[in-house]
């Protein structure tokens, strides 16, 4: 099994039509997600057609996409500008999940659609500014390469994109249930614990990888919800122990600021909670590795 | 995002903007412009305050009261060009100087765990309120406040309850933080703090001094936040990176770091420091080029970090995802044949994820003598550290 997407996922795209949505329309394609629809108000009725000769209808409005194909998830690709609405807009149509690729979202505006979502109580939504998620071989919902790590028994759930990538490609060899990128911005939809309790419950997942950095308490918090409820074998990443107090880099979570939110202090949360925690993206794929060889 | 932190000054005039009662304030570069704000002012006496971005400037001298328009400027020469743990005074604001009677703390900021809004509220404000929230915590009443709502009249009211103010003071107070809350929405802020909020001898209520901080992802529906952001920082090398738009911090090291992605180059940072633990070398920046990676972004990067008189060796640690490796190594490319001569310093060159074939043999096909492959991170990182250390 794998987490929040399988091989039954009904995908639309919000801004699809968008040069960003047609790219990674094709390559979420190409990696075998069945995307059912796009959504643009200015294009509806029109259909695009995909290299592989797939040709997806576009439609006004995310509630006439599900009620015509019964899609169930949404990936959104549209502007910062515009972001705040085409979330609202999927929450109320009720989509179990949407994934919002889009960065440079003002945090006011997901504060706002977040706990509107929450209020419904209908929608999981992952991100903002993430790379989405991907159960391999089954279906890929964002920006994530698909080439770079195949399906096995592996939870991964990280704030970083790249070092998603990175540690996806180190454990190559065992394979993914399911990888999600829940993104670096202040307010995200799904946390570090929602993952983790998915990944507790599937079946198939028999090791959870969690990549943290600096920032915030979301690693700290982790660790408590793994200590009382998580019985699978977890093995940590933080990245950011040579950031220095005071700077921002890059990503709005990592930032240091006086003793909270240290990569020591998370990495010792971590590890109080009996967590393996690796010195470096491979030292961290090794740990991982040896745990899963010692199962079999 | 980017935290934009504002001025004191900066924060009075949002606060004014949004009907926040303020007293009068007068930003001044040098003494005889504080002079003649004092004088504008026109009040008995005047506060001349060292505009800093760090706290603790009353302690270090920072904040001085003028009985004269000429005391304000002697005030201001001296408290101008100071150093206040780091930051070099270059503006003071003449205040109006205030009939304190009471003095309370408010503020209103992003609660990234909960994902909603924090309000917090004293009435004993003035003071450092992290002790006040270590020592005596039942005195910082702590309001959630929903992002959907915001601060209306009956949470305003609940707030002040809360925080347990009198009857008559609150009724007074209770209305500025529904005034605060426009700042902060109207705004986009992440942080709205008055410490200390007072009320005056007259019993009105006055914000004294603020802190804002502003969220730079929503600058496209505030034209004139631009204005706000400090385009200079007290590093060259960091003012000319964002003059480039480059994600760049920098650090005290000899190994120069390029990658892509906050994620990947913090932990390309960790690694290159452990690797370097041996050969006494540690990173000199940050530098995150992000998703495009075009040879005019990898040019611009290695031009400001070779700029560094510090840096004697440079790590290229690219992930490609959507980023083709094959579009940065041509980048490489391009930046060593637009810089020629001047490159002078070793380059490691880690590669890989989409595209990484062409990627790779578009730079053995280079072969330019600065440039090492690495195949591996970790490799990457213990080859960089020992031309670092060779070239120190």
């Amino acid at each position: 099994m794998s987490i929040f997407l399988d091989e039954n996922s009904k995908v639309i795209v919000q801004g699809m039509t968008g040069s960003e949505g047609m790219k990674h329309s094709q390559r979420m394609l190409d990696s075998g997600t069945n995307i059912v629809g796009g959504v643009n108000p200015r294009k509806a009725g029109q259909s695009v057609t995909f290299e592989g000769g797939a040709e997806v209808p576009v439609f006004g409005t995310v509630a006439e996409a599900m009620e015509a194909t019964g899609a169930n998830v949404s990936v959104v690709f549209v502007p910062p500008k515009f972001a705040k609405s085409a979330a609202i807009e999927a929450i109320d149509a009720a989509i179990e999940l949407l994934v919002i690729i889009t960065e440079g979202i003002p945090v006011k505006d997901s504060a706002e659609f977040f706990n509107y979502s929450q209020a419904k109580g209908t929608t999981r939504i992952i991100g903002p500014n993430c790379p989405g998620l991907i159960s391999p071989g089954k279906s890929n919902a964002g920006i994530t390469p698909a080439n770079i790590t195949g399906a096995g028994k592996l939870g991964l759930v990280s704030k970083s994109g790249t070092l998603t990538y990175q540690m996806m490609y180190e454990l190559a060899d065992i394979g993914f249930t399911t990888a999600i990128g829940i993104g670096g911005d202040p307010v995200i939809g799904t946390t570090h614990i929602d993952a983790l309790e998915a990944f507790e419950n599937d079946p198939e997942t028999a090791g959870i990888v969690m990549i943290g950095e600096i920032g915030g308490d979301a690693e700290e918090r982790a660790a408590e919800y793994i200590k009382a409820n998580v019985t699978k074998p977890v093995v940590g990443y933080v990245a950011g122990f040579t950031a220095p107090e005071g700077k921002t880099m890059g990503h709005a979570g990592a930032i240091v600021s006086g003793s909270a939110g240290t990569a020591q202090a998370k990495k010792e949360a971590l590890e109080a909670a009996g967590v393996k925690v690796g010195k470096t993206p491979t030292g961290t794929a090794d740990l991982m590795r040896e745990i899963i060889k010692a199962q079999a | 995002m980017h935290p934009v932190d504002l001025y004191e000054y900066q924060a009075r005039d949002l606060f004014e903007k949004h009907g926040v009662p303020v007293l009068g304030g007068v930003v001044a570069e040098d003494p005889a412009t504080a002079k003649a704000g004092a004088e504008k002012l026109g009040t008995p006496v005047v506060v001349v305050k060292a505009q800093v971005k760090t706290g603790g400037r009353g302690k270090a001298g920072g904040v001085k009261i003028a009985k004269s328009p000429e005391e304000a400027e002697q005030k201001a020469s001296e408290i101008l060009g100071m150093d206040i743990k780091g930051h070099t005074v270059h503006r003071v604001m003449i205040a109006a100087g205030a009939d304190i009677a009471e003095e309370y703390y408010f503020s209103l900021l992003l609660d990234r765990a909960n994902r909603n809004y924090l309000a917090m509220c004293s009435v004993e404000g003035g003071v450092e309120i992290e002790q006040l929230a270590v020592e005596r915590p039942e005195a910082l009443a702590r309001v959630a406040v929903d992002p959907t709502v915001g601060i209306d009249q009956a949470k305003a009211e609940e707030i002040v309850s809360a925080a347990k103010f009198d009857a008559e003071t609150g009724a007074k107070v209770a209305p500025v933080l529904v005034k605060l809350w426009d700042v902060y929405k109207n705004e986009d802020a992440t942080l709205v703090e008055v410490n200390p909020l007072v009320k005056t001898g007259d019993g009105d209520i006055v914000a004294l001094d603020g802190k804002i901080t502003l969220d730079d992802n929503a600058e496209f529906r505030h034209e004139d936040h631009a204005a706000l952001v400090d385009v200079t920082s007290e590093d060259p090398l960091e003012t000319k990176a964002k003059a480039l738009d480059l994600n760049y911090v920098k650090l005290d090291g000899e190994v120069g770091i390029i990658g892509n992605g906050a994620g990947l180059v913090m932990s390309t940072l960790d690694v290159v420091a452990y690797a370097g633990e041996k050969h006494s070398v540690k990173p000199a920046n940050f530098l995150d080029i992000g998703g495009g990676a075009s040879a005019e972004v990898m040019a611009n990067g290695l031009d400001v970090i070779l700029g560094d008189e510090q840096v004697s060796a440079v790590f290229v640690n690219v992930f490609g995802g959507i980023t083709a490796c094959d579009a940065v190594a041509n980048g490489i490319v391009g930046a060593l044949k637009k810089l020629g001569d001047a490159a002078t310093k070793p380059l490691v060159v880690r590669l890989d994820g989409n595209n990484v074939e062409e990627g790779r043999s578009i730079l053995a096909d280079f072969a330019h003598p600065l440039v090492t492959q690495a195949d591996t991170m970790d490799g990457g990182a213990a080859k960089v550290a020992e031309l670092a250390a060779a070239g120190k």
